[in-house]
């Protein structure tokens, strides 16, 4: 998390005359890439891939006793295309798994994945003909959630790890590279 | 007629058809040919009144001859009695009637066998995999597929890998032994 840059009252009356007093307080200053991984880790929109008991712990964050809208998390969508992270909660079977690499990549750019439990892990107890070893076999996850099913508090933190991740990155640079080296080059 | 009477008199019934008959704590199983199965099916139906169809399994006896085992298990609702058909199936032919015509729930059953055992139906309307994809090239639970699969790969379309196996409790070895002794931990207790 990045504190916003709010400069100490001493040194703004300190400041030349440029800004109206009337707007004077609702001015920040901080680095580009803070503000937009800041709106981003703050609004996350799941896509809830919930293929099995790990969906029902993930109705319950989603419900108002965890309430993951405590995290900006809330909005569910079940269009990929309006989603942020997916949320792989439960077994991946093979039939199942090509399906979800499709959803994952009908998801708009930044995307990132969570994956929910010991089955969408590593398999989990399904050491099976018919089950995918993890869904890290198909998609870059970011965060695993470990539990059978985890408790909704464990997909929090996850989600909290995938938040703190997210304030890492150097999104401006990542998504505008061309411009980037183009003020670069001019120097 | 009561139901208990009309399975004593199966024999007389069936006749010839009836290869044998047995009782194990009030289950009645009737052996038969897998040539007579659609006409004994359909006596069963529409003559003894055997009108719901519970399931259909199919069983795989890998080693004895022959090696598949189809079950079925009717219920009369008017009766109130259970029957069981069994019909042995050999490996070379392993294709045997529907009776999809007759029970229309035989269908998906029918379907999961061939997915599963790969045991022909003749006569089905649409014989489609039904739990694995199509194309997939290996019955499942046939004896001498192994638990942890084996790879296959369609493009676009599925692929499969061999899931690691070792050391867990995934295996259980068919026995009389209890159940500590069938499925071996993965860390076992270290002998004192």
């Amino acid at each position: 998390m990045v504190t916003p840059n709010l400069a100490p009252a001493a040194t703004r009356e300190q400041l030349p005359a440029a800004y109206d007093s009337k707007i004077e307080g609702n001015v920040i200053f901080t680095r580009l890439d803070a503000a937009m991984n800041w709106m981003r880790k703050n609004s996350l929109w799941p896509m809830p891939m919930g293929l099995a008991c790990c969906a029902i712990e993930l109705m319950a964050t989603a419900s108002a006793r965890f309430d993951i809208a405590r995290f900006g998390a809330e909005v569910m969508r079940f269009s990929p295309r309006q989603c942020d992270v997916m949320i792989v909660a439960g077994t991946v079977t093979y039939k199942m798994a090509l399906a979800v690499k499709r959803i994952y990549e009908q998801m708009p750019e930044p995307k990132w994945v969570i994956a929910m439990g010991a089955c969408a892990s590593s398999g989990g107890m399904y050491r099976s003909y018919a089950v995918l070893q993890g869904i890290d076999r198909l998609l870059p996850v970011d965060v695993y959630v470990s539990g059978c099913p985890p408790r909704p508090e464990a997909l929090l933190e996850g989600l909290m790890k995938l938040q703190g991740k997210i304030s890492t990155e150097h999104s401006f640079k990542s998504q505008k590279r061309a411009l980037v080296e183009k003020i670069e080059s001019l120097g | 007629m009561t139901g208990p009477q009309l399975l004593d008199s199966l024999g007389r019934f069936l006749g010839e058809k009836l290869r044998s008959k047995t009782e194990f704590r009030g289950e009645t199983t009737c052996l038969i040919d897998p040539a007579d199965l659609s006409e004994v099916a359909r006596f069963c139906k529409e003559e003894l009144g055997f009108d719901y169809l519970l399931d259909i399994t199919s069983v795989d006896n890998f080693g004895d001859e022959p090696r598949f085992e189809i079950v079925y298990e009717l219920y009369s609702l008017g009766l109130g009695v259970h029957l069981r058909l069994k019909v042995r199936l050999a490996e070379d032919t392993a294709t045997i009637d529907t009776v999809s015509d007759l029970w229309p729930t035989a269908n998906w059953h029918e379907r999961e066998i061939w997915d599963m055992m790969g045991l022909r139906f003749r006569g089905h309307p649409d014989l489609r995999r039904i739990l694995m994809w199509e194309g997939y090239p290996y019955f499942p639970l046939r004896k001498e597929f192994p638990l942890e699969g084996l790879p296959s790969d369609m493009p676009d379309v599925a692929f499969t890998s061999a899931a690691p196996m070792d050391g867990g409790p995934f295996v259980t070895r068919p026995s009389t032994a209890t159940a500590k002794d069938r499925e071996p931990r993965a860390h076992p207790a270290t002998e004192e």
